[in-house]
Protein backbone atom coordinates (compact mmCIF):
# COMPACT_ATOMS: atom_id res chain seq x y z
CA UNK A 1 0.00 0.00 0.00
CA UNK A 2 2.89 2.28 0.75
CA UNK A 3 4.40 3.06 -2.63
CA UNK A 4 1.80 5.23 -3.76
CA UNK A 5 1.71 7.37 -0.28
CA UNK A 6 4.14 9.61 -0.61
CA UNK A 7 5.99 10.26 2.35
CA UNK A 8 6.24 14.51 2.68
CA UNK A 9 9.57 14.95 3.35
CA UNK A 10 10.57 18.12 3.87
CA UNK A 11 14.34 19.06 2.62
CA UNK A 12 16.35 19.17 6.08
CA UNK A 13 17.62 22.52 6.28
CA UNK A 14 20.54 22.65 9.39
CA UNK A 15 19.88 25.37 11.55
CA UNK A 16 21.45 28.60 10.99
CA UNK A 17 23.91 27.89 14.20
CA UNK A 18 25.38 24.73 12.50
CA UNK A 19 26.30 26.64 9.45
CA UNK A 20 27.16 30.46 10.66
CA UNK A 21 28.59 32.11 13.45
CA UNK A 22 25.92 35.04 14.07
CA UNK A 23 26.84 38.58 15.86
CA UNK A 24 24.38 38.40 18.72
CA UNK A 25 24.54 42.34 18.73
CA UNK A 26 24.17 43.00 14.88
CA UNK A 27 22.76 39.19 13.82
CA UNK A 28 25.31 39.56 10.96
CA UNK A 29 26.35 35.85 9.67
CA UNK A 30 29.65 35.22 8.76
CA UNK A 31 31.54 31.76 8.10
CA UNK A 32 32.31 29.88 11.74
CA UNK A 33 35.98 30.11 10.60
CA UNK A 34 36.05 33.62 9.57
CA UNK A 35 34.50 34.79 12.87
CA UNK A 36 37.06 32.61 14.56
CA UNK A 37 40.02 34.20 12.48
CA UNK A 38 39.13 37.58 13.22
CA UNK A 39 39.54 36.71 17.25
CA UNK A 40 35.74 36.03 17.76
CA UNK A 41 35.46 40.24 16.84
CA UNK A 42 32.67 40.97 14.72
CA UNK A 43 34.05 42.74 11.34
CA UNK A 44 31.00 44.40 11.24
CA UNK A 45 29.65 46.26 14.01
CA UNK A 46 33.33 45.35 16.73
CA UNK A 47 31.18 43.82 18.86
CA UNK A 48 34.12 41.58 21.20
CA UNK A 49 32.50 38.15 21.16
CA UNK A 50 33.03 35.67 24.17
CA UNK A 51 36.21 33.67 24.40
CA UNK A 52 36.91 30.59 26.66
CA UNK A 53 39.29 31.17 29.35
CA UNK A 54 42.29 29.44 27.74
CA UNK A 55 41.62 31.74 24.35
CA UNK A 56 42.11 34.72 26.77
CA UNK A 57 45.13 34.07 28.84
CA UNK A 58 47.26 32.65 25.28
CA UNK A 59 45.96 36.36 24.19
CA UNK A 60 47.16 37.93 27.78
CA UNK A 61 49.63 36.27 29.56
CA UNK A 62 53.32 36.09 28.25
CA UNK A 63 53.81 33.05 26.48
CA UNK A 64 55.40 30.42 28.68
CA UNK A 65 54.47 31.74 31.65
CA UNK A 66 51.02 30.75 32.85
CA UNK A 67 51.52 28.54 35.81
CA UNK A 68 47.32 27.46 36.57
CA UNK A 69 46.83 27.65 40.96
CA UNK A 70 43.82 25.95 42.56
CA UNK A 71 42.21 23.45 40.08
CA UNK A 72 41.31 20.78 42.87
CA UNK A 73 38.94 23.78 44.27
CA UNK A 74 36.10 22.96 41.82
CA UNK A 75 32.12 23.00 42.61
CA UNK A 76 30.11 21.81 45.96
CA UNK A 77 26.57 20.15 46.15
CA UNK A 78 26.19 20.97 49.17
CA UNK A 79 22.58 21.05 48.67
CA UNK A 80 21.82 18.20 46.49
CA UNK A 81 20.32 20.66 44.65
CA UNK A 82 17.81 18.86 41.72
CA UNK A 83 15.36 21.12 39.26
CA UNK A 84 13.10 20.13 36.45
CA UNK A 85 15.83 19.05 33.97
CA UNK A 86 17.51 17.16 36.63
CA UNK A 87 20.60 17.10 39.32
CA UNK A 88 22.88 19.81 39.37
CA UNK A 89 25.70 17.37 39.54
CA UNK A 90 24.70 16.04 36.46
CA UNK A 91 24.79 19.41 34.87
CA UNK A 92 27.96 20.30 36.55
CA UNK A 93 29.88 17.06 35.83
CA UNK A 94 28.76 17.05 31.74
CA UNK A 95 30.36 20.56 31.75
CA UNK A 96 33.41 19.65 33.31
CA UNK A 97 33.49 16.71 31.21
CA UNK A 98 33.23 19.21 27.96
CA UNK A 99 35.11 21.96 28.77
CA UNK A 100 38.10 20.36 30.58
CA UNK A 101 37.79 23.28 33.28
CA UNK A 102 36.75 22.41 36.89
CA UNK A 103 35.14 25.57 38.08
CA UNK A 104 33.90 29.19 35.68
CA UNK A 105 37.74 30.96 36.65
CA UNK A 106 40.57 30.10 35.83
CA UNK A 107 43.51 31.66 38.41
CA UNK A 108 47.19 31.24 37.91
CA UNK A 109 50.43 33.38 38.35
CA UNK A 110 52.15 34.75 35.23
CA UNK A 111 53.72 37.94 33.17
CA UNK A 112 51.74 40.36 31.13
CA UNK A 113 54.28 42.31 29.14
CA UNK A 114 56.95 40.88 31.75
CA UNK A 115 54.68 42.37 34.70
CA UNK A 116 53.95 39.49 37.19
CA UNK A 117 50.76 39.36 38.47
CA UNK A 118 48.10 36.91 39.55
CA UNK A 119 45.51 36.48 36.38
CA UNK A 120 41.68 34.91 36.50
CA UNK A 121 39.67 34.46 33.66
CA UNK A 122 36.07 33.63 33.77
CA UNK A 123 34.63 30.97 31.36
CA UNK A 124 30.95 31.99 30.37
CA UNK A 125 30.88 28.66 29.08
CA UNK A 126 31.41 26.77 32.58
CA UNK A 127 27.61 27.28 33.92
CA UNK A 128 27.07 30.55 32.29
CA UNK A 129 30.16 31.70 33.92
CA UNK A 130 28.31 31.58 37.72
CA UNK A 131 29.51 32.66 40.99
CA UNK A 132 29.50 29.27 42.59
CA UNK A 133 31.51 28.66 46.46
CA UNK A 134 34.64 27.01 43.74
CA UNK A 135 34.84 30.40 41.91
CA UNK A 136 34.33 32.44 45.15
CA UNK A 137 37.19 30.30 46.86
CA UNK A 138 39.35 30.45 43.91
CA UNK A 139 39.29 34.30 43.54
CA UNK A 140 39.97 34.32 47.69
CA UNK A 141 42.72 32.22 47.42
CA UNK A 142 44.37 34.12 44.65
CA UNK A 143 43.90 37.83 46.91
CA UNK A 144 45.94 36.12 49.50
CA UNK A 145 48.48 34.90 47.65
CA UNK A 146 48.65 37.87 45.13
CA UNK A 147 49.26 39.61 48.82
CA UNK A 148 51.97 37.22 49.69
CA UNK A 149 53.90 37.22 46.29
CA UNK A 150 53.17 40.99 46.00
CA UNK A 151 51.65 40.10 42.77
CA UNK A 152 49.04 42.64 41.06
CA UNK A 153 45.59 40.91 40.03
CA UNK A 154 44.23 41.64 36.98
CA UNK A 155 40.55 39.69 36.90
CA UNK A 156 38.18 38.78 33.77
CA UNK A 157 34.75 38.30 34.52
CA UNK A 158 32.53 37.10 32.24
CA UNK A 159 28.91 36.02 34.15
CA UNK A 160 25.77 36.02 34.64
CA UNK A 161 25.82 36.04 38.14
CA UNK A 162 25.55 34.09 41.43
CA UNK A 163 25.10 30.31 40.92
CA UNK A 164 21.53 29.57 42.49
CA UNK A 165 22.13 25.42 42.19
CA UNK A 166 24.99 26.51 45.08
CA UNK A 167 22.09 28.96 47.44
CA UNK A 168 22.80 30.94 49.67
CA UNK A 169 26.31 30.54 50.14
CA UNK A 170 26.58 31.04 46.32
CA UNK A 171 25.40 34.91 47.53
CA UNK A 172 27.81 34.98 49.94
CA UNK A 173 30.62 34.28 47.57
CA UNK A 174 30.32 38.25 46.56
CA UNK A 175 31.06 39.05 50.14
CA UNK A 176 33.66 36.48 50.40
CA UNK A 177 35.39 37.57 47.48
CA UNK A 178 34.43 41.58 47.63
CA UNK A 179 36.65 41.28 51.25
CA UNK A 180 39.44 39.74 49.83
CA UNK A 181 39.95 42.23 47.54
CA UNK A 182 39.32 45.15 49.99
CA UNK A 183 42.36 43.35 51.76
CA UNK A 184 44.30 42.97 48.76
CA UNK A 185 43.78 46.97 48.25
CA UNK A 186 44.95 48.15 51.52
CA UNK A 187 48.12 45.68 51.10
CA UNK A 188 48.80 48.73 48.43
CA UNK A 189 48.87 45.90 45.34
CA UNK A 190 46.48 46.99 41.96
CA UNK A 191 43.40 45.37 40.85
CA UNK A 192 42.31 45.71 37.40
CA UNK A 193 39.00 44.40 36.76
CA UNK A 194 38.55 43.47 33.11
CA UNK A 195 34.50 43.21 32.64
CA UNK A 196 33.83 41.28 29.30
CA UNK A 197 30.59 40.23 28.02
CA UNK A 198 28.23 39.49 29.41
CA UNK A 199 29.17 40.45 33.33
CA UNK A 200 26.02 41.03 35.35
CA UNK A 201 23.88 39.87 38.39
CA UNK A 202 26.29 39.30 41.65
CA UNK A 203 29.14 39.17 39.73
CA UNK A 204 28.94 43.05 38.69
CA UNK A 205 27.79 43.69 42.00
CA UNK A 206 30.99 42.55 44.13
CA UNK A 207 34.42 41.79 42.62
CA UNK A 208 34.07 43.19 39.26
CA UNK A 209 33.09 46.63 39.83
CA UNK A 210 35.52 46.73 42.58
CA UNK A 211 39.03 47.11 40.38
CA UNK A 212 41.01 49.88 40.97
CA UNK A 213 40.06 50.00 37.53
CA UNK A 214 37.39 49.04 36.37
CA UNK A 215 37.92 48.68 31.79
CA UNK A 216 36.19 46.54 29.63
CA UNK A 217 35.61 45.43 25.57
CA UNK A 218 33.55 47.26 22.89
CA UNK A 219 29.88 46.82 23.44
CA UNK A 220 30.17 44.28 26.12
CA UNK A 221 27.12 43.70 28.39
CA UNK A 222 27.30 44.98 31.81
CA UNK A 223 24.72 45.66 34.58
CA UNK A 224 22.80 44.37 37.62
CA UNK A 225 19.43 43.65 36.68
CA UNK A 226 18.15 41.70 33.83
CA UNK A 227 16.73 44.59 30.83
CA UNK A 228 13.08 42.13 31.06
CA UNK A 229 13.31 42.57 34.83
CA UNK A 230 13.52 46.39 34.54
CA UNK A 231 11.17 46.69 32.07
CA UNK A 232 8.63 44.82 33.96
CA UNK A 233 9.20 47.32 36.80
CA UNK A 234 8.98 50.62 35.08
CA UNK A 235 7.04 49.01 32.48
CA UNK A 236 8.97 51.36 29.67
CA UNK A 237 10.96 50.24 26.89
CA UNK A 238 14.73 50.55 27.38
CA UNK A 239 17.22 52.22 25.36
CA UNK A 240 19.20 49.96 22.70
CA UNK A 241 22.36 50.64 24.22
CA UNK A 242 21.33 49.80 27.77
CA UNK A 243 23.81 48.60 29.94
CA UNK A 244 26.36 48.23 26.89
CA UNK A 245 30.12 49.02 27.89
CA UNK A 246 29.38 52.43 25.62
CA UNK A 247 26.52 53.44 28.24
CA UNK A 248 28.60 52.54 31.48
CA UNK A 249 31.24 54.58 30.48
CA UNK A 250 29.27 57.31 29.81
CA UNK A 251 27.40 56.82 33.12
CA UNK A 252 30.95 57.19 34.66
CA UNK A 253 31.59 53.58 35.67
CA UNK A 254 34.12 51.86 33.43
CA UNK A 255 37.59 53.73 33.17
CA UNK A 256 38.16 53.34 29.34
CA UNK A 257 36.63 50.32 26.73
CA UNK A 258 39.83 48.76 25.31
CA UNK A 259 40.35 46.62 21.79
CA UNK A 260 41.14 43.49 22.41
CA UNK A 261 44.04 43.54 20.28
CA UNK A 262 45.24 46.45 23.04
CA UNK A 263 44.34 45.08 26.06
CA UNK A 264 47.54 43.18 27.40
CA UNK A 265 49.68 46.78 26.39
CA UNK A 266 47.32 48.66 28.71
CA UNK A 267 47.15 46.70 30.87
CA UNK A 268 51.03 46.42 31.19
CA UNK A 269 51.18 49.37 30.78
CA UNK A 270 48.80 50.69 33.67
CA UNK A 271 50.74 47.89 35.87
CA UNK A 272 54.12 50.43 34.26
CA UNK A 273 52.59 53.37 35.75
CA UNK A 274 52.27 52.17 39.42
CA UNK A 275 55.45 50.76 39.52
CA UNK A 276 54.62 47.09 39.61
CA UNK B 1 -0.23 20.93 62.52
CA UNK B 2 2.02 20.05 59.15
CA UNK B 3 5.33 20.80 59.19
CA UNK B 4 6.07 24.20 58.06
CA UNK B 5 7.19 24.67 54.65
CA UNK B 6 10.17 26.92 52.97
CA UNK B 7 7.06 28.63 51.09
CA UNK B 8 4.90 28.86 54.33
CA UNK B 9 7.88 31.14 55.45
CA UNK B 10 8.44 32.87 52.41
CA UNK B 11 4.68 34.19 52.87
CA UNK B 12 5.10 35.07 56.61
CA UNK B 13 8.35 36.87 55.69
CA UNK B 14 6.25 38.78 53.40
CA UNK B 15 3.33 39.31 54.92
CA UNK B 16 2.76 43.16 55.59
CA UNK B 17 1.57 42.78 58.61
CA UNK B 18 4.91 41.83 59.95
CA UNK B 19 6.79 44.05 62.12
CA UNK B 20 8.90 46.61 59.97
CA UNK B 21 11.66 48.53 60.78
CA UNK B 22 9.72 51.51 61.95
CA UNK B 23 8.18 48.52 64.73
CA UNK B 24 11.84 47.47 65.15
CA UNK B 25 12.77 51.25 66.08
CA UNK B 26 9.20 51.62 68.11
CA UNK B 27 9.98 48.81 70.39
CA UNK B 28 13.49 48.57 70.29
CA UNK B 29 15.15 52.01 70.86
CA UNK B 30 14.40 54.50 73.48
CA UNK B 31 14.98 56.99 70.92
CA UNK B 32 16.10 57.66 67.25
CA UNK B 33 17.30 60.77 64.82
CA UNK B 34 17.47 59.67 60.78
CA UNK B 35 19.68 61.53 58.97
CA UNK B 36 19.37 61.73 55.23
CA UNK B 37 20.88 61.46 51.82
CA UNK B 38 24.15 60.30 50.30
CA UNK B 39 25.70 63.65 49.07
CA UNK B 40 25.72 62.32 45.73
CA UNK B 41 22.33 62.47 44.36
CA UNK B 42 19.50 61.70 46.58
CA UNK B 43 17.85 60.40 50.18
CA UNK B 44 16.71 56.95 48.88
CA UNK B 45 13.53 56.03 51.20
CA UNK B 46 13.95 52.66 50.64
CA UNK B 47 17.26 52.17 52.94
CA UNK B 48 17.09 54.48 56.27
CA UNK B 49 19.42 54.97 58.53
CA UNK B 50 19.97 57.16 61.85
CA UNK B 51 22.01 57.59 65.25
CA UNK B 52 19.32 55.51 67.83
CA UNK B 53 19.61 54.31 71.67
CA UNK B 54 19.18 50.54 72.90
CA UNK B 55 19.18 50.22 76.25
CA UNK B 56 22.11 51.88 77.23
CA UNK B 57 23.83 51.34 74.07
CA UNK B 58 24.27 54.28 71.56
CA UNK B 59 24.64 52.85 68.42
CA UNK B 60 23.69 53.58 64.08
CA UNK B 61 20.48 51.83 62.74
CA UNK B 62 20.35 51.48 58.93
CA UNK B 63 17.43 49.27 57.68
CA UNK B 64 15.66 48.56 54.06
CA UNK B 65 12.41 50.35 54.84
CA UNK B 66 9.02 48.86 53.24
CA UNK B 67 6.32 51.63 54.46
CA UNK B 68 3.44 51.15 56.22
CA UNK B 69 1.10 52.89 53.83
CA UNK B 70 0.58 53.09 49.95
CA UNK B 71 2.08 56.72 50.06
CA UNK B 72 5.05 55.31 52.14
CA UNK B 73 5.51 51.89 49.99
CA UNK B 74 5.27 53.87 46.86
CA UNK B 75 8.06 56.30 48.25
CA UNK B 76 10.79 53.36 49.52
CA UNK B 77 9.68 51.21 46.40
CA UNK B 78 8.33 48.23 49.25
CA UNK B 79 12.16 48.28 50.76
CA UNK B 80 13.62 48.08 47.40
CA UNK B 81 16.87 50.37 47.74
CA UNK B 82 18.35 52.49 44.96
CA UNK B 83 22.55 52.67 44.60
CA UNK B 84 21.87 56.20 46.55
CA UNK B 85 20.43 54.04 49.41
CA UNK B 86 23.53 51.99 49.77
CA UNK B 87 25.98 54.84 49.32
CA UNK B 88 23.64 56.56 51.99
CA UNK B 89 24.31 53.60 54.22
CA UNK B 90 28.52 53.69 53.39
CA UNK B 91 28.10 57.35 54.16
CA UNK B 92 26.93 57.08 58.10
CA UNK B 93 28.24 53.87 58.78
CA UNK B 94 31.33 55.85 57.98
CA UNK B 95 30.23 58.22 60.88
CA UNK B 96 29.70 55.66 63.00
CA UNK B 97 33.39 53.95 62.72
CA UNK B 98 34.68 57.48 63.52
CA UNK B 99 33.06 58.24 66.50
CA UNK B 100 33.18 54.23 67.76
CA UNK B 101 29.39 53.30 67.99
CA UNK B 102 28.23 50.10 66.92
CA UNK B 103 25.86 49.32 63.78
CA UNK B 104 22.60 47.25 63.90
CA UNK B 105 21.51 46.64 60.38
CA UNK B 106 17.81 45.44 59.37
CA UNK B 107 17.17 43.70 56.46
CA UNK B 108 13.95 43.50 54.66
CA UNK B 109 13.82 43.23 50.97
CA UNK B 110 12.93 41.46 47.94
CA UNK B 111 15.85 42.84 46.70
CA UNK B 112 17.53 46.04 44.89
CA UNK B 113 15.52 47.65 42.61
CA UNK B 114 15.48 47.03 39.12
CA UNK B 115 15.28 50.31 37.35
CA UNK B 116 16.67 52.66 34.76
CA UNK B 117 18.21 55.18 37.16
CA UNK B 118 19.13 52.73 39.39
CA UNK B 119 21.46 50.66 36.67
CA UNK B 120 22.42 55.01 35.49
CA UNK B 121 23.41 55.51 39.12
CA UNK B 122 25.81 52.48 39.48
CA UNK B 123 23.37 49.55 40.85
CA UNK B 124 26.01 46.98 41.09
CA UNK B 125 28.95 48.98 42.00
CA UNK B 126 26.98 50.45 45.29
CA UNK B 127 26.50 47.14 46.54
CA UNK B 128 29.92 45.66 45.46
CA UNK B 129 31.21 48.87 47.39
CA UNK B 130 29.30 48.03 50.29
CA UNK B 131 30.23 44.67 50.64
CA UNK B 132 34.26 45.72 50.53
CA UNK B 133 33.20 48.79 52.76
CA UNK B 134 31.35 46.68 55.54
CA UNK B 135 33.63 43.19 55.67
CA UNK B 136 36.66 45.70 56.25
CA UNK B 137 34.73 48.75 58.47
CA UNK B 138 36.43 49.53 61.64
CA UNK B 139 33.11 48.76 64.49
CA UNK B 140 31.15 46.39 65.16
CA UNK B 141 28.20 45.11 63.38
CA UNK B 142 25.59 43.45 63.83
CA UNK B 143 22.88 42.21 61.29
CA UNK B 144 19.03 41.33 61.77
CA UNK B 145 17.43 39.50 58.80
CA UNK B 146 13.56 40.50 59.78
CA UNK B 147 11.80 39.59 56.70
CA UNK B 148 12.74 39.14 53.15
CA UNK B 149 16.89 38.74 52.69
CA UNK B 150 16.21 39.39 48.79
CA UNK B 151 19.91 38.62 47.66
CA UNK B 152 22.59 41.25 46.94
CA UNK B 153 20.71 44.08 47.75
CA UNK B 154 20.09 41.77 51.33
CA UNK B 155 23.64 40.88 51.71
CA UNK B 156 24.96 44.53 50.89
CA UNK B 157 23.60 45.44 54.15
CA UNK B 158 24.55 42.38 55.60
CA UNK B 159 28.26 41.60 56.46
CA UNK B 160 28.97 41.66 59.70
CA UNK B 161 30.39 40.29 62.82
CA UNK B 162 27.17 38.45 63.99
CA UNK B 163 24.56 37.57 61.46
CA UNK B 164 20.82 37.20 63.78
CA UNK B 165 17.85 36.01 61.93
CA UNK B 166 14.26 35.87 62.66
CA UNK B 167 12.26 32.58 62.72
CA UNK B 168 10.38 33.13 60.05
CA UNK B 169 12.64 35.00 57.73
CA UNK B 170 14.26 34.01 54.77
CA UNK B 171 17.30 34.73 52.98
CA UNK B 172 18.01 33.38 49.72
CA UNK B 173 20.29 34.16 46.53
CA UNK B 174 17.26 34.36 44.47
CA UNK B 175 13.63 34.84 44.87
CA UNK B 176 11.30 31.22 44.58
CA UNK B 177 9.58 32.92 41.94
CA UNK B 178 13.12 33.82 40.24
CA UNK B 179 14.42 30.54 40.46
CA UNK B 180 11.62 28.35 39.43
CA UNK B 181 10.85 30.78 36.31
CA UNK B 182 14.36 30.18 35.43
CA UNK B 183 15.31 26.61 36.64
CA UNK B 184 11.89 25.05 36.10
CA UNK B 185 10.52 27.15 33.56
CA UNK B 186 7.52 27.79 35.69
CA UNK B 187 6.87 30.92 38.12
CA UNK B 188 4.62 28.40 39.49
CA UNK B 189 6.98 25.81 40.67
CA UNK B 190 7.85 28.48 43.40
CA UNK B 191 7.55 26.26 46.25
CA UNK B 192 9.39 23.63 44.92
CA UNK B 193 12.48 26.17 44.37
CA UNK B 194 12.19 27.55 47.50
CA UNK B 195 12.27 24.49 49.16
CA UNK B 196 15.50 23.50 46.73
CA UNK B 197 17.06 26.59 47.81
CA UNK B 198 17.37 26.44 51.93
CA UNK B 199 16.43 29.33 52.60
CA UNK B 200 14.75 29.16 55.69
CA UNK B 201 16.99 29.81 59.19
CA UNK B 202 17.56 26.77 59.97
CA UNK B 203 18.53 25.20 56.99
CA UNK B 204 20.82 28.55 56.93
CA UNK B 205 22.01 28.07 60.48
CA UNK B 206 23.01 24.55 59.16
CA UNK B 207 25.34 26.25 56.36
CA UNK B 208 26.70 28.51 58.53
CA UNK B 209 25.42 31.71 56.51
CA UNK B 210 23.82 32.95 59.95
CA UNK B 211 24.83 33.04 63.24
CA UNK B 212 21.46 32.92 65.68
CA UNK B 213 18.00 32.36 65.36
CA UNK B 214 15.63 34.45 66.96
CA UNK B 215 12.40 33.03 68.08
CA UNK B 216 8.89 34.43 66.99
CA UNK B 217 6.06 34.66 68.92
CA UNK B 218 3.31 31.71 68.40
CA UNK B 219 2.23 31.89 64.94
CA UNK B 220 4.72 34.73 63.63
CA UNK B 221 6.26 38.31 64.42
CA UNK B 222 2.91 39.47 62.95
CA UNK B 223 0.75 38.30 65.44
CA UNK B 224 2.68 39.90 68.49
CA UNK B 225 5.05 42.84 67.52
CA UNK B 226 5.82 43.93 71.03
CA UNK B 227 6.99 40.22 72.19
CA UNK B 228 8.90 39.18 68.92
CA UNK B 229 10.71 43.06 69.00
CA UNK B 230 11.78 42.22 72.82
CA UNK B 231 13.38 39.33 71.27
CA UNK B 232 15.01 40.86 68.74
CA UNK B 233 16.50 43.52 71.70
CA UNK B 234 17.53 41.08 73.98
CA UNK B 235 19.23 39.14 70.93
CA UNK B 236 20.90 42.83 69.79
CA UNK B 237 21.86 43.69 73.32
CA UNK B 238 23.65 40.10 73.66
CA UNK B 239 25.36 40.34 70.82
CA UNK B 240 26.59 43.46 71.31
CA UNK B 241 27.85 42.55 74.28
CA UNK B 242 30.44 39.84 73.16
CA UNK B 243 31.44 41.57 70.22
CA UNK B 244 32.42 44.34 72.59
CA UNK B 245 34.84 42.04 74.11
CA UNK B 246 36.59 42.18 71.14
CA UNK B 247 39.68 44.36 70.34
CA UNK B 248 39.33 45.64 66.82
CA UNK B 249 42.50 43.82 65.36
CA UNK B 250 40.48 40.44 66.77
CA UNK B 251 37.21 41.68 65.57
CA UNK B 252 38.02 42.32 62.27
CA UNK B 253 40.20 39.07 61.96
CA UNK B 254 37.25 37.34 63.13
CA UNK B 255 34.83 39.49 60.29
CA UNK B 256 37.22 38.38 57.57
CA UNK B 257 37.86 34.85 58.74
CA UNK B 258 33.88 34.26 59.03
CA UNK B 259 33.55 35.17 55.16
CA UNK B 260 36.30 33.42 54.59
CA UNK B 261 34.99 29.90 55.78
CA UNK B 262 31.69 30.64 53.95
CA UNK B 263 31.47 28.00 51.48
CA UNK B 264 34.70 26.29 51.65
CA UNK B 265 34.46 22.69 51.07
CA UNK B 266 37.96 22.79 49.41
CA UNK B 267 41.19 21.41 51.22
Amino acid sequence: MSWFVAKSEKPKIPPAKALWAICPKCKSHFEKAAWKKNNAICPKCNYHGRLSARERIAQVADEGTFAEVFRAVSYSDHLAFHDATGPYKAKVEATIAKSGETESVVMGTCEIGGHPAMLGVMDFAFMGGSLGTGTGERIARACEQAIRERRPLVLFSASGGARMHEGILSLMQMAKTSAAIGYLKEAGLPYISVLTDPTTGGVSASYAMLGDINITEPKALIGFAGRRVIENTIHQKLPADFQSAEYLEKHGFIDKIVERKDLKAFIAKMLNYWGF
Amino acid sequence: MAKKTAMDCVKLARDPKRPHLKDFIKYLCSDFEELHGDRLANDDRGLIGGFATIGKEKLLILGHHKGATVEENMEANFGMANPDGYRKAMRLAKLAEKFHLPIVTFVDTPGAYPGREAEERGQAEAIAKSLEFFALLKTPVVVVITGEGGSGGALAIAVGDKVLMMENAVYSVISPEGCAGILWRDGTKAPEAAAALKITAPDLKKLGAIDEIVKEPAGGAQKDHKAACAAVKTAVLKALEELKKLDLDELLEKRYDKLRALGNFYK
